[in-house]
């Protein structure tokens, strides 16, 4: 009786929290390996080139050689680093850019903790992220990714704020911070209100249009996406906090680099695109499982993040300081100030 | 009463932010001491969970850990520490450290033991906010602030922005000489005002 009840109250919950995280990593994990042979592809589209095209049939297994490479190779700890702190780094990095994912809906009740705070939570997890970054610079006890640590550390801090102003917008349109609601109050919106059925216009990037470009553009800078590179601006600035890296912890961080971008096409697509939210609300769009249209919007707003990254020129270090602090800061302060007076005064929220 | 899961989790994040407290004061290296830091914040955001307070959760983890300890990680690194220097004198502070502990402690022993002396005062102060499930406690803390104390709250906005008008007055400078970027000139340049076509002869200079 005793070990039925240890059983029902600890075992069973505990391994069903342990089933369903590893079932969300494992799906995540591999759907990064083909998302980052889409991003090869794309860039080398836009080159004329052909990218990968080796391992498998049209190279579709280039990532996973690519791990395997990393992985067997030898990892070097620089003698001066110190060790602790250098090896906690990159999992304190992968770790907490897997943790976000808890709270992420990918379809409804798809979730594995609907917490009320969920956008809170993952605001407050990605601004964790920091100290990955830190951590490294750091501990390999060199100039260079000091110096990189602390340019990164710069650029993240600094994009998170209008990355909040624009989550409060977004909040104030919907009034509850949880993931799963503000997908569900997306199902109504402009174009309901223009008498038009229940379709894409609903969603808020149409109404919060500015937002989501400013979104857009400061989770490249917050993912040290090109144009925002400065990481691993190679040709000019010596690569950042990762120059002492190399094997498995390398793989960590460049893994965590597109868990975390994962996460902000997820996030753009709760947000402004209407989560699981078929774009029609009739027939063929209908059928289609909710989680296909979440991967569906998630692919395609990585492709933007693919096309921007061959097409725009890398910024140069102050001019990605005074785009953040000057330009997007005091517009998503503005546009905060002027959704919440235009819901009021409409009378939309109470 | 905790039960299950829960009182696992909270016997475990105790047990990690009292055990990173210690070693916050313990470590040799001060860069440790704030990972250290670090790891207490986080395990009592973890508390807060429990107790079902998940909006100062969060809100504990964006300001203390991703802004507040960010900055202090930033001047201790930054910082030329002599350890041995700073480790010298240290215990000749050890009797304010002990006073200053010991008033602490017997602080919340009075608060702890008030609901043991008075056992009123647990349903005086029994339900201070709305039930969760009328009410979330994001909307609460909203109502209290924003609402119930929105001068105050204003005043203490002030006060930062004093602080913070305070922290650029010190520290900013116009020097003399010194070449400064203007954008809206940069931008506003056309190909007559910035380029000039000049003939030059074979081996002269211009």
């Amino acid at each position: 009786m005793t070990m039925d009840l240890f059983f029902t109250t600890y075992v069973l919950p505990g391994l069903i929290i342990v089933g369903q995280s590893l079932l969300v990593i494992v799906a995540l994990l591999v759907f990064i390996a083909f998302i980052l042979y889409a991003d090869r592809k794309i860039w080398a589209a836009v080159m004329l080139r052909r990218g990968p095209n080796v391992v498998g049939p049209w190279g579709l297994l280039q990532s996973f050689a690519d791990l395997l490479k990393f992985v067997v190779k030898e990892p070097v700890i620089p003698s001066g680093a110190n060790k602790g702190v250098f090896l906690l780094a990159p999992l304190v990095t992968t770790v907490l850019a897997l943790a976000t994912f808890a709270v992420v809906p990918f379809d409804e009740n798809w979730v594995i903790a609907n917490i009320n705070v969920g956008i809170l939570y993952i605001f407050a997890i990605s601004s964790l992220e920091v100290y990955g970054v830190i951590m490294a610079g750091w501990a390999s006890n060199s100039k260079y990714p000091f110096l990189g640590a602390l340019r990164s550390a710069a650029q993240m801090v600094s994009y998170e704020v209008s990355i909040g102003f624009v989550i409060v917008t977004v909040l104030l349109a919907v009034g509850s911070l949880n993931l799963t609601d503000i997908v569900l109050s997306q199902r109504d919106g402009l174009g309901t209100m223009a008498g038009l059925p229940n379709s894409f216009l609903d969603w808020h990037w149409l109404g919060l249009f500015p937002m989501f470009v400013i979104f857009f553009i400061s989770a490249l800078a917050e993912t040290n996406r090109p144009p925002f590179d400065l990481v691993e601006a190679e040709s000019e600035l010596v690569a950042g906090h990762m120059i002492e890296y190399s094997s498995t912890p390398y793989l960590l961080f460049m893994l965590s680099e597109y868990v975390a971008i994962m996460l902000m096409c997820a996030l753009m697509t709760i947000l402004f695109l209407g989560g699981w939210l078929p774009p029609f609300d009739f027939a063929p769009f209908t059928w289609v499982p909710g989680i296909v249209w979440f991967m569906l919007k998630i692919c395609f707003v990585f492709f933007f993040f693919a096309i921007v990254k061959t097409i725009v020129p890398r910024y140069r270090y102050d001019q990605l300081m005074r785009l953040g602090w000057k330009v997007f800061l005091p517009i998503s302060l503005f546009m905060v100030v002027a959704t919440a007076a235009f819901l009021k005064l409409t009378g939309l929220v109470a | 009463m905790l039960t299950g899961l829960e009182a696992i989790f909270f016997y475990l994040f105790a047990f990690i932010a009292v055990a990173a407290a210690f070693m916050v004061i313990a470590a040799r290296n001060p860069v440790h001491s704030v990972l250290y830091l670090i790891l207490t914040f986080f395990n009592a955001a973890g508390l807060f969970l429990l107790t079902g307070a998940e909006f100062l959760a969060m809100i504990l983890l964006v300001v203390y850990v991703g802004a507040v300890a960010v900055l202090f990680l930033f001047v201790v690194m930054m910082l030329d520490v002599d350890f041995a220097e700073m480790k010298r004198g240290a215990l000749q502070y050890a009797p304010i450290g002990a006073l200053v502990g010991l008033i602490l402690a017997a602080e919340i022993v009075v608060v702890v033991g008030g609901y043991a002396f008075v056992p009123e005062l647990a349903t005086a102060v029994a339900q201070p906010t709305p039930a969760p499930d009328v009410r979330h406690n994001t909307a609460a803390l909203g109502d209290i602030l924003y609402t119930d104390y929105i001068y105050f709250f204003q005043i203490a906005g002030l006060v930062l922005l004093v602080a913070l008008i305070g922290a650029i007055v010190l520290t900013l400078r116009h020097k003399e000489g010194v070449k400064r970027q203007s954008v809206p000139a940069q931008v506003a340049r056309t190909p007559e005002t910035a380029i000039e076509v000049v003939d030059v002869e074979t081996g002269k200079g211009i």
